[in-house]
């Protein structure tokens, strides 16, 4: 690691204006940013440890009949929050596949948003990365792409955001809720947090410098049965090859709504209005699934190893909706 | 130029270097690297306080310092094991506050005033805990290794369970699961075995859940 | 006569004597020698190329941080001996040189080291030696340089590269039914738990080396001849071993690099690689393609047998991974033809990784006995049988005992195999197709040289020494149990110490004869001490050599897999239900960790078969993965129920203990089985190991409903 300076924030507007300066970071649980910093791909010079901010670890109700998760809930205690179990077991089951208990424990709500990618060119650090060092190419596009991305990325960045918690809480219209340095408060859709790399995969969110993630806001649980389904290379304490949430309404033997939800597939979690669309209305069938999955995926595009997830996704969604409809 | 660095230990190099010549270990170095004996850091230090099997350490760190380093390095409390450095083997796995995490992932200075416990604090007066009798008795353990992490990620599971925690394999997740096999599998899946003594783990595991002396 | 009350002990699932230390955190391993102590942190620097040369390095922006020590590069290391020889009979006492060359012989290789007075200052100056390369072009693949491969002429373990019994090629073009199949495994890796390690202070002339090895002697005489001096003034300590499975059989540039800091600072020097640098800068296990003919008759006699392996070794070096040994000496056929061919890549080095050769040559050849099965309609187990036999097919000798026969049917009877379905994707349990595999073992035994001291203390308490190690495979207590049985002691009143090289020498923990070869020691010194207390000895030393195994008589142990596993029919996921291992290793001397020994063979099978695979970016030379969250070994949820099975067997004609290696045959054939069981589960015939979901997904589509 570089050496650092190292603040105890006081309070959410000082640490905010505190994080705004150039170099600084905010650093909550850590899981991803100390991995980072030791292999010195992330390099700051001051770091905000808004790890002990009071106001970050509360789960309580909205008055819309949702939730208001603050951004530094642990994922264990979001997952085992009862009322996230019972009303939003999506999420419960997006964060209990990811990671381990372990990292669980330590990690944050805010800190799973924004944790970034796993490919492997972008920890390499001698390889080149444009998210790592703009400009240097992308080492994924003609490399070894197995775990990279297939929607919604360029030439510049392949690179698959991974989180499982984000999948569910897309799924879910969750939007985050933010402070910015000058102490300005604004709500974002999660879809909308994350920015397409386009040419500049370096930059990954849409926040501004020192603006933090106060809380994740859930709107009051959408009707149907969720549905959230990981497939990965081992049984468990692994990325995913290609993650489903579903959250599907029945009416009779058809679908009144549905929402889907993608991981491993883009830079952020990956809504699909177009499986949604296809789905509404449709007989709940095998038929209808497929139908749904080739919707989805209609703008894929493999880079050779990673050619597989088409398919997988389309597998995988068809399997998850049969399973949420009980077929 | 080079020259010769004498080792600071008196002791006569001259059956060191030998006298076959080519194959001669001869310490030699630039003037600016054989200077190399730079001042101790002269960085900022944080002072953090912890307390660490019921003892209360008051230490100056470099921030930099992870918690594990400062268990190993520091508290020479070297049974918390560094087996990856990057959260993915579970070897370095404490309980802190009550909640068992990696300890290669955090700075020491993000837990000033917190109650950690290591492996070391586990035996009380002298007896084995539970769970530590049981994992020998079972043979949960080859190389001994990943051991002190798999106990602490133990003893916390048992804890998380009593809580009411679900897991990646529970049917649903709004109910309080049973600890069978395969929760116990699951919820230790972030601590990597390489000589693979997972089945004789869980069974210690489940051992101490039951109650049993084995 | 007073009865023998401590006898028989051998054998008795006693727990592992060091279970105590180890579950308290209170073994100490080589890194946590001289904790909070005196010792600076050293960091290795390595290579960002895999070919090349280094034009220059600066380090004087590492220098001038805060700490820092020492920088050590090419510049301004000591002459040391060359690397090798390259031909050295036992090539793990090789000159392990360091910083002594400008060249770049693959990625990663050592390039700088950093010491400083904390960790942290080492390894934020590590990073800041700035260093300039000429990268040349290297050979990367081993796929392209199959064609120009060379004969290697002998490989590990001594044994030629080709052998030719009768005429294969005219057998197999003549056979009534033929398997010809190409399969290929992948470059894997051993990481073990413990990174590798060592500790390094001089007293005087006198290096001591804490590190974290297999072998003793081999280090201590490696080292001696590195830095040219008398072998008696080098120490190695390894008393507890996190892990090795063939990655520390060699010793490594982090011993050189301690021991070069310690002495250039005249203070201990400790240094342990990063995880990401096991990947590339220690051994790994040689991908492989084996071409596989297998010609029998309609009754499913094998009448033409062929098994040949392309593997790769650096370019510097010469290891070629025995793949063919089991084929060698597994079934009868009349007409047999075995090949090595070796390319010669410039890559880290292959080296060997649990049971080098069997593990990876029996994926392919029970593998290719499954798909012969398959085409006669003859059960899998019944074809195995028909093909079983006594005498060494290639040797003209026969095995001094051998029970896979009795494996395969004990085995059969306990799992269920009557119940197999022979036609696959016909077992549907939920989303998943289920389905029984079935495959052979076998790991050749040898026995190599130790020496043992067995000496009575004056308070009657007996102490065992030898320069053995532990590398988790329950040296300590299998040694003290053969020495309480032999001289009639309560196992409490024997302490066995282990790893340092003051003790008498032997050849360490490998090869799975460590067990045989530091028993039979043990055993010949006790019986030696017992025999002269009458007379009042005190002491005693014991020897074994390798000639102490009976030249007369092939010697393995074998063994029989089964598995039952899941495929999700939607996803292509594969999940192991069940594992039972049926084995004949001669005496076991515990019960308790020779099965656990067992079971993790068996797990490395699952990660053969399902998990484990690194991939060469052929653009820069490099391994992709290189941590744990991307080559991915098994985790405690892979591993369903697992069973292990010993049959009692005595082998008069083998070691003077009667035991055989268990340390590596859990893994021979235990990854075939699991891709037998996919085939039987799905049809899928996946001849790239591993199976990976996305290699199932086009016979799914097929099975869809």
């Amino acid at each position: 690691m570089k050496p650092f300076r190292y603040e105890r924030a006081s309070g959410v507007a000082s640490a905010c204006a505190t994080a705004a300066a150039p170099g600084a970071k905010f650093i909550a649980g850590g899981t991803n940013l100390i991995d980072l910093m030791k292999l010195q791909i992330e390099t700051p010079e001051l770091l905000v440890d808004i790890g002990l901010l009071p106001l970050a670890d509360i789960i309580e109700s909205t008055g819309e009949g949702g939730l208001r998760i603050g951004a530094g809930v642990t994922n264990s205690a979001l997952a085992a929050d009862m009322r996230v179990r019972r009303l939003y077991p999506l999420l419960s089951q997006a964060i209990l596949a990811g990671a381990s208990t372990q990292l669980r424990n330590k990690a944050t709500t805010g800190g799973n948003l924004l944790q970034r990618t796993r490919c492997p060119y972008f920890y390499d650090t001698t390889k080149p990365c444009n998210k790592r060092v703009p400009g240097s190419g992308c080492a994924a596009l003609h490399g070894i792409n197995r775990m990279n991305a297939v929607m919604g990325v360029s030439d510049d960045c392949i690179a698959a955001h991974p989180s499982d918690m984000a999948v569910a809480m897309t799924a879910l219209d969750a939007r985050v809720e933010t402070v910015a340095a000058d102490g300005a408060i604004r709500t974002i859709p999660i879809d909308a947090l994350y920015r397409a790399p386009g040419s500049t995969p370096h930059i990954e969110t849409v926040l501004a410098p020192g603006e933090m993630i106060r809380s994740v806001l859930l709107p009051p649980p959408p009707k149907g049965r969720q549905v959230y389904r990981k497939v990965r290379d081992r049984a468990s304490f692994a990325f995913a090859l290609v993650s489903v949430a579903v959250v599907v309404e029945r009416e009779g033997d058809r679908v009144r709504a549905a929402r889907v939800a993608f991981g491993g597939l883009s830079y952020k979690p990956w809504r699909s209005a177009e499986a949604e669309a296809s789905l509404e209305g449709a007989s709940a069938t095998r038929a209808s699934f497929d139908a749904a999955g080739i919707a989805a995926l209609k703008n894929a595009r493999g880079y050779g190893h990673n050619d597989f997830k088409i398919p997988l996704a389309r597998r995988t969604l068809r399997a998850t909706l049969a399973d949420a409809v009980g077929a | 130029m080079e020259r010769e660095l004498t080792p600071r230990s008196s002791i006569s190099r001259r059956r060191f270097l030998g006298t076959a010549g080519v194959t001669t270990m001869v310490l030699a170095s630039p003037p600016a690297f054989a200077e190399a004996t730079a001042e101790p850091s002269s960085l900022p230090k944080e002072n953090v306080r912890l307390s660490v099997n019921g003892r209360q350490h008051a230490l100056d760190l470099d921030p930099r310092t992870t918690l594990l380093d400062t268990l190993r390095e520091h508290l020479a409390l070297t049974g918390t094991k560094k087996g990856c450095d990057q959260g993915q083997c579970g070897a370095c796995t404490i309980i802190v506050n009550g909640q068992r995490i990696n300890s290669c992932l955090t700075l020491a200075v993000m837990h000033d005033g917190d109650e950690i416990t290591t492996i070391e604090g586990l035996v009380e007066d002298g007896d084995l805990h539970p769970m530590q009798a049981a994992f020998v008795r079972h043979d949960g353990l080859q190389c001994g290794y990943c051991t002190p992490g798999q106990i602490c990620s133990a003893v916390a599971l048992l804890a998380e369970h009593r809580a009411g925690w679900p897991s990646h394999v529970t049917a649903d997740v709004a109910t309080r699961p049973a600890l069978s096999d395969a929760e116990i599998a699951e919820r230790m899946s972030g601590n990597i075995c390489r000589c693979s003594a997972y089945p004789n783990i869980v069974a210690a595991i489940r051992d101490v859940n039951e109650g049993g002396r084995g | 006569m007073a009865e023998s009350k401590h006898a028989d002990v051998i054998g008795l699932p006693l727990d592992r004597i060091d279970g105590r230390l180890k579950v308290t955190g209170r073994a100490t391993y080589a890194f946590e020698y001289a904790a909070q102590g005196s010792a600076a942190y050293g960091v290795i620097v390595s290579a960002s190329i895999g070919k090349g040369r280094i034009a220059g390095i600066d380090a004087r922006d590492a220098q001038r941080l805060p700490g820092v020590l020492l920088v050590l590069t090419k510049d301004n290391a000591p002459a040391q001996a060359p690397w090798g020889p390259v031909d050295l009979p036992d090539r793990f006492a090789r000159a392990e040189p360091a910083l002594n060359t400008d060249e770049v012989l693959y990625f990663g290789f050592p390039v700088a080291f950093v010491v400083a007075e904390t960790f942290e200052q080492a390894s934020a100056a590590a990073a800041m030696v700035r260093i300039r390369y000429n990268p040349i072009p290297g050979d990367y693949d081993l796929h392209a340089a199959g064609p120009a491969a060379e004969n290697p002429g002998r490989i590990d373990g001594n044994a030629p590269a080709d052998s030719a019994t009768g005429d294969f090629e005219s057998a197999f073009a003549n056979a009534q039914v033929r398997i010809d199949a190409k399969y290929t495994t992948p470059y894997q890796h051993q990481a073990p738990m413990e990174p590798h390690a060592t500790m390094a202070a001089w007293e005087g002339e006198m290096l001591t080396v804490h590190t974290s090895a297999q072998l003793t002697a081999s280090p201590q005489e490696g080292l001696a001849r590195t830095f040219n001096i008398p072998k008696e003034d080098v120490r190695i300590i390894t008393r507890y071993v996190g892990g090795g499975f063939g990655s520390k059989l060699p010793y490594y540039v982090d011993a050189t690099l301690a021991a070069i800091g310690a002495r250039t600072l005249g203070r201990p020097v400790k240094v342990a690689m990063t995880r990401p640098q096991l990947f590339h800068t220690t051994t790994h296990r040689t991908a492989s393609e084996q071409h596989i003919r297998l010609g029998a008759d309609r009754d499913g006699r094998l009448t033409a047998y062929g098994q040949e392996a392309l593997v790769h070794c650096a370019r510097f070096d010469q290891f070629t991974e025995p793949v063919v040994d089991a084929a060698r000496r597994l079934y009868a056929a009349p007409n047999r033809l075995t090949r090595h061919r070796r390319a010669k890549l410039d890559l880290p080095r292959s080296d060997s990784m649990r049971a080098p050769g069997e593990a990876i040559g029996l994926l392919g050849l029970e593998c290719a006995m499954d798909e012969l099965a398959d085409a006669l309609g003859l059960d899998p187990v019944e074809l195995r049988l028909r093909n079983d036999t006594q005498s060494d097919p290639e040797q003209d000798r026969p095995f001094a005992s051998r029970h896979l026969a009795e494996a395969l049917r004990e085995g059969a009877a306990r799992f269920g195999w009557d119940k197999r379905v022979a036609k696959p994707a016909s077992v549907r349990d939920g989303p998943w197709f289920v389905g029984l595999g079935v495959a052979s073992a076998i790991r050749g035994d040898v026995l190599q040289s130790a020496t043992a001291r067995a000496r009575l203390e004056s308070d009657g308490r007996l102490t065992i020494e030898l320069a053995m190690t532990d590398i988790g495979t329950g040296s300590y207590t299998i040694l003290t149990q053969i020495a309480a049985d032999t001289m009639d002691m309560p196992v409490d009143r024997v302490a066995v110490r282990l790893g340092d090289t003051r003790f008498p020498p032997t050849a360490g923990s490998g090869g799975s004869f460590g067990a045989a070869t530091s028993g039979s020691a043990v055993l010949a010194a006790c019986r030696k001490l017992k025999a002269g207390r009458a007379s009042g000895t005190t002491e005693a030393l014991g020897s074994v050599t390798p000639a102490d195994l009976d030249e007369a008589y092939s010697h393995a142990g074998f063994g029989a897999h089964f598995a039952e596993v899941g495929v999700d029919r939607d996803t292509g996921e594969v999940r192991v239900r069940r594992m039972l291992g049926v084995f004949a290793a001669g005496r076991i001397l515990n019960a308790k960790t020779a099965r656990s020994q067992m079971i993790g063979g068996m797990t490395w099978g699952i990660g053969s078969a399902l998990l484990e695979e690194n991939h060469v970016d052929l653009r820069f030379g490099s391994f992709i993965n290189q941590d744990l969250a991307n080559y991915h070994v098994a985790v405690n949820a892979d591993v369903g129920a697992m069973d292990v099975v010993f049959l009692d067997e005595a082998d008069p004609h083998g070691s003077p203990l009667g035991s055989k290696g268990v340390g590596e045959l859990g893994i021979c054939g235990a990854g075939a089985a699991i891709m037998n069981a996919i085939h039987n589960a799905t049809g899928a015939r996946i001849r790239d190991f591993p199976a990976t979901s996305d290699k199932l997904l086009a016979t799914l589509e097929k099975l869809d409903p």
